[in-house]
């Protein structure tokens, strides 16, 4: 859902005269948005600007990003070649049932979370 | 390239879960373009992301309330540009969690990076405040309320260019 969400405040900052490049780690999804310049990563979600505590990584990848907005004079989508490893099981295993989005854990955590937020919200409203 | 279909799979995951109908993704044949206008050592640069965080004090304690997906309210918040990034906490519920763990925020909010171009010269100026919304299953709450507003706040702050992260 973020990739949605991303692909299309990029459309609206771009209609609105804004020139704007998107890193992103799902390609599809911010394709069927009809996104004006991606950068597809093909790392997990969570890491569209590069692997974490690796700097230089991240400044690769957020350049290939600035030489898109420099170049290109149309839609382009740029495929980086960085892996995440060797292997490719993180790819087959997320989403599923051994490894699906949220756990049952993590879904409780997640209505608390909701739940804390909006009585955090009630309290500021009713100061 | 192999690489994974989240529209696929979201589809998959949905019909094994029981419901009939998955999510429907947006999709958009015609593309906004902005050619970049001038040179990038002369432009404005702003961040925009969905990355859920909360900003910290000097203590370490929460500055905020947590955001909450898929609101109905107005989403937009802001992280000043200048802020130091150890007081930025990830509150993530949407990354791989078998992967990784959100402790690095510039793999998803590049703060640190962003002034490292803004002090080589690479970028003009960052803007004064870098942008958050969250993922909204309402595609049309995104394009009408949280987008414009971005887009608002960026063309009155003078900015000319925008990088962009999911999460």
């Amino acid at each position: 859902m973020c990739h949605q969400t991303v692909s299309l405040v990029a459309r609206v900052l771009e209609a609105g005269g804004i020139s704007t490049v998107t890193f992103t780690n799902a390609r599809d999804i911010a394709a069927s948005a009809g996104l004006p310049r991606q950068i597809f990563l093909n790392y997990p979600l969570g890491n569209p600007a590069g692997r974490p505590h690796d700097a230089e990584n991240q400044r690769e990848v957020l350049r290939a990003g600035l030489t898109l907005l420099e170049q290109a004079t149309a839609p382009a989508i740029v495929d980086l070649p960085y892996r995440w490893s060797q292997s490719t099981e993180w790819m087959e295993k997320f989403m599923t049932d051994e490894q699906p989005f949220l756990t049952d854990e993590a879904e409780q955590a997640r209505q608390e979370v909701i739940a804390k937020a909006k009585a955090q919200k009630r309290q500021m409203e009713g100061k | 390239m192999d690489y994974i279909r989240y529209i696929d799979r979201t589809h998959e995951y949905y019909r094994s879960q029981g419901y009939e109908k998955s999510y429907e993704y947006a999709h958009n044949e015609d593309i906004p373009f902005t050619p970049l206008r001038k040179p990038l050592a002369e432009c404005r640069v702003t961040l925009v992301s969905t990355a859920n965080f909360v900003l910290l004090d000097s203590d370490g304690n929460a500055m905020e309330a947590l955001g909450v997906m898929g609101t109905k309210e107005l989403d937009v918040h802001t992280c000043p540009s200048d802020w130091a990034v150890e007081r930025i906490m990830s509150t993530s519920q949407d990354h791989d969690r078998y992967q990784t763990d959100m402790e690095d925020v510039n793999a998803f909010f590049p703060i640190t990076r962003m002034r490292e171009f803004l002090a080589d010269g690479t970028f003009g100026s960052l803007s004064r405040d870098f942008y958050r919304t969250l993922p909204n299953y309402s595609a049309r709450k995104t394009t009408e309320v949280d987008g414009p507003e971005i887009l608002r706040r960026c063309l009155a702050d003078g900015v000319d260019v925008a990088l962009l992260t999911p999460v």
